[in-house]
């Protein structure tokens, strides 16, 4: 399918999220989006897929002006989409997800043996195993993931719409990605891609179409450096490397010892951990997803018990503490689903940027909130963080995925702190937000804060972290040193273990760069 | 960063290149924009034209004529307009105010008072409207936390319980006795609602289910201390409560003699709505409600308790339904039998569907109480009149609600381009935790 969009501008009262946009999909190919949080790329994409309404413009399917009132319209058109954040029903099963709004039917009843079917034979074509009987909810997140992929090829979709569809994936599950995308690609289906990793968008893009501040400032290809990439998208030089001077930690903030996490299940996930987070120190957590890290954070941030083990900070026992308790002690928290635990959408940007100090003076005196110091709180964050809202009235839900984290991450660094837990904290920023909000945690490190980052990002732990703590089937295989490099800390991820003597069982050709580069490294 | 903020800021600020539009062109469109004050007129308006087809098609006369359509025409359409006309008349003029007769007591300085004032309707419209604003506003905090209080009635026949003991068992001064009655009025529903409270943070039991129950075994309660307790009026058999001390009486505003009900219960309902929106609105305990009905995962994640607030907030509900109750006894009954809150008197079933209209907003759920008041009082009024049974009124209330609850409909009726309405959908999110 040929797609062509011609001058759509929309906008929201005031805000041009889109203006005067063209862009031209070509059949067969992977065309990528590039622009910084708010740019107005899932905007755009809504508009294809008939969400939202243009307020100018005209959308042409090979050649043929449409126009498409509705999403089912759209998907009769053959445009598939996997949004932003899921939009799956978890209770459902796979195969009832996929033919959701589209059921086929024998004698109004659902016919399951066609959905299975249809479910079956679009996983052999391109790929995309998954079983059509699993409840969603109990799937991986790279796994549902496939389900979107599925429900969206479902109408025999041509053209696919991808929005942040690796943001949330393991490195794996992004390379199990691109290759369903590449068979896609193959099958003549035309792909809209949306990534702020800029690596990605080289791996497979065909085009690049950059949008910054609604509107198109040009085409890319795919040759040219993420730094002219970079450059292109914000409109400034970002410097993608983040800057940290040497510094000597202080005395050890938070200890954790021996620590045993249950999941949902009752079995332990977390199993026996211990770590040191000194002040002045950031320590990232890395480590394939579902290898305990989210349990060990809500255990540390009092919303999941601990079995077994103790948790100080700063020299306080907070064991099972209530999540209220350990705020009070000095605990910044960056959750990892923002949407869920991090924000409430439906209230305002400003009633979020006070979500867990509601009573702490000035926004509160004798259990009535001081509204204009709420408001005047909100302004000075906005305004710090860059965070692109409308106003800070507008509720949380009318901001881009990559400002919306913006507000969390503003909300838990203007506030005295002793640790900052940040869990994925850039999932979904663009490189201009991510230059600052690492800016910001080596900013807390250097004011002598201890920092505890957990990400999957393998390049953010390796640039952020004093030292490096890898988390494999509930338990720490090691502590290191990032310089000991990628091969060694990704053979850590993967279990194999880390001797007393600072050397890593792993073959030779492995280590041969990084040791003689780090002759000598102190893994504890 | 800076650069980049002032880039957005001039690029946002530039507003669209529209013509200066006129004042008529803006009013429409915020008519076509959907505010929900608009949705809610449009629903009332479709309601009384529903109701108005109701009445023509259920009442004989105006049938006959229809069925004599083909010879006189005119004259069914004039019957048809007569009789709807007739039945809305008496609605308002029984629940509002009589007009003729408001220019002639303006006029000749009489019938203000008396039996048949004409301030009666407004009195009487007051007087329903007291105890099911302060009932709904209950709700509506309830609805906002993401709880489902259905339990209200069960909470309010337990204020009225709780309040008629005091009332009519203790005899001290009024400045003592009066508090006191309201306050355990309120107790009675604290009590009532704690009861889910404590299961559902405890033991996890859906709330809907256990004061939909509740509610029956209140009902029964009610009666068990009605005829088997001190609570009887002795030599009664029948169930009927001791009257309350005239100290324990809510007075009524225009004096005893005055002939109008309308109490000061009024007084406590604007109390009750101004806390209502300082709590919600200014206070940090009613933040926490409202964070933990919208996202209570969040909620638990920014420190909040959510068994406390569940706890709470079926205090607050459940106290302010039980408030209702004794507001009612207090103000109006003076005694409480074995019908008190049952059936169609039942304000607390009433105040969900009210909470819902107002969007669980207090002054939303002033303006939802006032109408339900106002078609319950003149839907009286109208059978009385006109002879269209009742029943009517109910049917207005009913398409109201309905077409207040699913905006799509409205908005394709009016064809309106965005009709929004948070509260109902807020409102009935949390039926699945
Ligand atoms: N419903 C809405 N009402 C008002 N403003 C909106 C609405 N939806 C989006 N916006 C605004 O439009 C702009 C573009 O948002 P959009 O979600 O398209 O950004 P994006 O490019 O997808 O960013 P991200 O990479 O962070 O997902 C943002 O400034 C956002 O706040
Ligand atoms: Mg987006």
């Amino acid at each position: 399918m040929h797609l062509e969009l011609r001058g759509v501008t929309k906008r929201f009262g005031s805000l041009v999220a889109n203006r005067n946009i063209n862009l031209n999909v070509e059949p067969g190919t992977i065309h990528c989006l590039l622009g910084e949080n708010g740019a107005g790329k899932s905007t755009l994409m809504n508009v294809l897929f008939g969400l939202l309404h243009p307020d100018e413009g005209e959308i042409l399917i090979d050649g043929k002006p449409v126009v498409i009132n509705n999403s089912g319209e759209a998907v009769r058109m053959g445009i598939g989409m996997v949004h932003q954040h899921f939009m799956l029903v978890p209770v459902f099963t796979v195969a009832e997800n996929v033919v959701l709004g589209f059921e086929p039917t024998r004698a109004g009843f659902l016919n399951h043996a066609e959905a299975d079917a249809s479910i079956r034979k679009a996983s052999e074509q391109y790929g995309l195993a998954v079983d059509p009987h699993a409840v969603v909810e109990e799937l991986s997140v790279g796994l549902q993931q496939r389900v979107e992929i599925l429900k969206a090829l479902n109408h025999n979709a041509e053209l696919l719409i991808l929005d942040e569809p690796t943001a949330v994936l393991t490195p794996q599950e992004i390379e199990g990605l691109f290759e369903i995308m590449r068979n896609l690609k193959a099958a003549g289906k035309s792909i809209l891609f949306i990534t702020h990793k800029l690596k990605e968008v080289k791996a497979v893009a065909d085009m690049i179409t950059v949008i910054r501040l609604g509107e198109v400032v040009g085409e890319a290809t795919p040759d040219m450096t993420e730094q002219e990439l970079a450059s292109m998208m914000v409109g400034r030089d970002v410097n993608l490397t983040v800057t940290k001077a040497p510094k000597v930690p202080g005395e050890p903030m938070l200890s954790v010892r021996d620590l045993v996490v249950l999941d949902d299940r009752g079995l332990p996930v977390v199993n026996g951990v211990s770590l040191d987070v000194h002040a002045g120190e950031i320590v990232a957590l890395a480590g394939v997803q579902g290898n305990g890290q989210t349990e060990f954070v809500e255990a540390l941030t009092g919303l999941r018990p601990a079995l077994r083990g103790t948790v100080t900070l700063n020299g306080h026992d907070i064991t099972n503490h209530s999540p209220r308790q350990i705020l009070n002690a000095g605990l910044g928290h960056v959750p990892e689903d923002r949407q869920a635990d991090g924000l409430v959408l439906s209230m305002s940007v400003q009633d979020n940027l006070v979500l867990n100090t509601p009573r702490v003076a000035p926004f509160a005196r004798r259990g009535t909130r001081n509204l204009k110091s709420v408001r005047a709180n909100a302004e000075e964050r906005v305004r710090d963080f860059d965070i692109r809202t409308t106003s800070v009235d507008a509720p949380t839900s009318s901001l881009s995925g990559g400002n919306q984290q913006k507000v969390i991450v503003a909300r838990e660094l203007s506030r005295p702190l002793s640790l900052l837990i940040a869990a994925q904290p850039t999932r979904g920023l663009d490189v201009g937000s991510i230059e600052y909000v690492h800016k910001r945690i080596v900013q807390e490190r250097d004011e002598n804060r201890a920092v505890l980052i957990v990400s999957s990002e393998l390049d953010e732990v390796l640039a952020l972290g004093d030292r490096v703590a890898v988390m494999f089937h509930g338990q720490i295989t090691g502590i290191v040193d990032p310089s000991v490099g990628r091969e060694i800390i990704g053979l850590l991820m993967t279990g194999s273990q880390i001797s007393d003597d600072s050397t890593v069982t792993v073959p030779a050709n492995a280590t041969t760069t990084t040791s003689s580069e780090n002759p000598s490294e102190d893994p504890s | 960063m800076t650069d980049q903020a002032t880039n957005v800021a001039a690029a946002s600020s530039e507003a669209p290149a529209a013509p200066r539009r006129s004042r008529i062109r803006r009013a429409w469109d915020w008519y076509l924009e959907g505010h929900p004050v608009i949705v809610t007129g449009l629903a009332i308006f479709l309601g009384l034209v529903i109701g108005g087809i109701v009445i023509i098609l259920t009442t004989p006369s105006v049938l006959h004529a229809w069925s004599n359509f083909f010879s006189d025409p005119w004259n069914a359409i004039k019957v048809s307009f007569d009789s709807v006309g007739a039945a809305y008349r008496a609605m308002f003029t029984g629940s509002i105010v009589d007009p003729s007769a408001f220019w002639h007591a303006v006029t000749t300085g009489q019938g203000w008072t008396g039996g048949s004032s004409v301030l009666t309707p407004m009195s009487e419209t007051l007087t329903y409207a007291t105890p099911l604003v302060i009932a709904s506003i209950g709700v509506g905090i309830g609805f906002q936390t993401g709880v489902f209080n259905i339990g209200a009635n069960g909470q309010a026949i337990m204020g009225g319980i709780l309040g008629t003991y005091v009332g009519s068992m203790i005899h001290v001064p009024m400045a003592i006795h009066l508090p006191l009655t309201l306050l355990a009025g309120i107790l009675g529903g604290i009590l009532a609602g704690l009861i889910p409270g404590f299961l559902k943070a405890y033991t996890g039991a859906h709330e809907v289910i256990v004061t939909i129950m509740l509610n029956y075994v209140i009902v029964y309660f009610l009666t068990f201390v009605l005829l088997s307790t001190a609570l009887e009026a002795p030599g009664s058999a029948d169930g009927v409560s001791r009257t309350l001390d005239t100290s324990a009486q809510l007075p009524a505003i225009f004096g005893a003699s005055s002939g109008l009900r309308v109490n000061y219960g009024l007084v406590v309902a604007i109390v009750v709505v101004i806390f209502a929106k300082w709590f919600l609105e200014r206070s940090t305990m009613g933040f926490d409600f409202r964070v933990t009905g919208a996202n209570p995962r969040a909620a638990r994640t920014a420190g909040i308790n959510n068994k406390l607030i569940l706890i709470l907030c079926f205090v607050v509900s459940g106290g302010l339904a039980g408030l209702a109750g004794v507001t009612q006894v207090s103000g109006v009954n003076h005694y409480i039998d074995t019908n008190f809150l049952v059936g169609s008197a039942g304000i607390g079933f009433t105040a969900i569907t009210v909470s819902l209209l107002g969007q669980n907003k207090p002054i939303g759920i002033v303006w939802g109480s006032l109408l339900f008041a106002a078609l319950s009082v003149g839907g009286r009024q109208m059978q009385a009149q006109t002879g269209i049974p009742y029943d009517l009124a109910t049917v207005i209330q009913a398409v109201v609600v309905l077409l207040v609850a699913s905006p799509v409909l409205i908005k394709e009726v009016f064809r309106l381009r965005g009709a929004k309405t948070s509260g109902i959908q807020l409102a009935t999110k949390g039926w699945s935790s």
